[in-house]
């Protein structure tokens, strides 16, 4: 099982508390870990990736193991603590999404 | 026992103010989805109980929900906006052509026959309907099809379609407008759209009198004169009797004629309300005195309503959205400030009472009678 932190916004909007649990089919990437994430929490789609685009929105990053994964390809390996369940992937709002 | 609902959405969150009919004690609920910015939520005519709601967010884009029970609980729905075929391009403040892009909803209109059926109208301007309730959306694209479409121009807040106007005589006709290409009516459920801008005039754009390009503001109508039109352009109070087809003025001895909302009174249709802002560069009450001004004769003679306003230091603003009456009598008329407070009266308009006075800023105010 793969560990996702998302946004205190977006734990209130599935209705979720905590850390979640996912488990992806195949290879574990953004891509299919995001996919596995919003085919759970359907009400989560459109805001993390653009609905159209299926591209990180702006204003929220990827870390995890002390990194930014944001800029990674969708299709990279996600790094193997994360998909051995040792270290969360952390979906995360930026300092810069608030404009007032 | 009948009463009122006042729905209002804030820069972070909505807030649901409810009272009796005498609108003298009120409760306030809230914050629902905080943090989130709310530009509007509106209650369905046909079920009070039904109410939509579009918060949306910097970091997460929007959202659409919808309640079934008076907005005890929310549920989320159907948040993709998707335009109709290749969305091309609009014009822009830099010159260049820049693609139609989904950005937001400013506002949604419940039916007037379906619980159901909403209309969302989004910034990049555009029109969108739901008939199940707010899980699919789908675009007229015949409005932004226009031919003049790809000449439109966004606002300082945005290329935002803010106004919705159904017309309760007759369900093929609905008025809409955007800042800043101006008003637009159809005839037909939504086909085709005609601009209706003849007879506005607008300085700040190269031909004054051009068929699009002006930033309307808001627009009003009385459900039982449908053809009768208001509306608070950038600058300019304007009254069309014909549907929209030709506009005269009416700013009269306003003191400014910039600002944003515009109401009419609920049981008089010649009876309209503005809220005056010194300029478009001082967003603020003229005189630091926030003053409700009355139209009893449908324009050009208005008087002043300062009962219970602050008539000092006061520099807020109130968005177009931010204005509202009920429909009890005497009629009730509501509005809310960037600074966060929300003014009722029980006497269309003859003294006020603030409700709140210290939410986030106040985007949208939308009251629902409740018998």
């Amino acid at each position: 099982m793969i560990r996702v932190v998302i946004p205190a916004h977006l734990r209130i909007l599935a209705n979720v508390s905590g850390e979640l649990e996912l488990h992806v089919e195949g290879r574990a990437t953004q891509r299919t870990l995001l996919d596995a994430l919003e085919a759970r929490y359907p009400m989560l789609l459109g805001t993390i990736r653009d609905h159209h685009t299926r591209r990180r929105r702006p204003f929220l990053r990827f870390f995890a193991c002390e990194q930014d994964l944001s800029l990674e390809l969708p299709d990279d390996p996600l790094p193997e603590a994360v998909t051995r369940g040792d270290e969360p992937f952390l979906i995360v709002g930026g300092i810069a999404g608030g404009s007032l | 026992m009948s009463g009122v609902r006042v729905l209002v959405g804030t820069r972070k969150g909505a807030f649901i103010l409810t009272s009796d009919s005498n609108r003298d004690q009120w409760e306030v609920t809230g914050p629902l989805f905080g943090g989130w910015e709310v530009y509007h939520l509106k209650g369905s005519p046909v079920d009070p109980n039904r109410i939509y709601a579009a918060p949306s967010s910097g970091w997460f884009g929007q959202t659409i929900h919808r309640s079934d029970d008076g907005g005890k609980t929310w549920e989320p729905v159907g948040n993709q906006f998707t335009y109709e075929g290749f969305p091309g391009t609009h014009g822009s403040h830099d010159g260049t052509q820049k693609p139609w892009q989904f950005k937001r909803v400013w506002h949604l209109e419940p039916s007037l026959t379906d619980p159901d059926t909403v209309y969302a109208g989004v910034e990049d301007a555009a029109l969108f309907r739901s008939v199940d309730a707010g899980q699919t959306w789908k675009e007229f694209e015949g409005l932004r099809g226009h031919p003049s479409g790809a000449s439109w121009q966004p606002g300082a807040g945005g290329m935002c379609l803010h106004t919705i106007l159904l017309d309760p005589s007759n369900p093929q006709r609905i008025f809409i407008a955007i800042s800043a290409a101006g008003a637009f009516r159809t005839d037909d459920g939504g086909k085709s759209w005609t601009p209706i801008n003849q007879g506005l005039r607008s300085e700040y754009i190269p031909d004054p009198t051009a068929e699009v390009g002006h930033c309307v503001h808001r627009i009003a109508m009385h459900p039982s004169t449908p053809d009768v039109l208001f509306m608070q352009k950038h600058w300019d109070v304007m009254r069309s009797d014909n549907a929209g087809g030709l506009w005269h003025e009416v700013s009269g001895n306003l003191p400014t004629d910039f600002g944003f909302p515009i109401e009419v009174h609920a049981h008089e249709p010649e009876t309209i309300y503005v809220v005056p802002i010194k300029s478009d560069g001082e967003h603020y009450p003229p005189e630091g005195k926030l003053r409700v001004y009355r139209s009893r004769t449908g324009g050009n003679v208005w008087e002043a309503l300062t009962e219970g306003l602050p008539q000092s230091d006061c520099y807020v603003n109130v968005l177009r959205n931010a204005m509202t009456v009920d429909s009890l009598d005497p009629c009730g008329i509501y509005f809310g400030t960037t600074g966060g407070q929300v003014y009722g009266s029980a006497n269309a308009g003859d003294s006020w009472k603030a409700i709140v006075r210290d939410l986030p800023a106040v985007m949208s105010v939308e009251v629902q009678t409740l018998l």
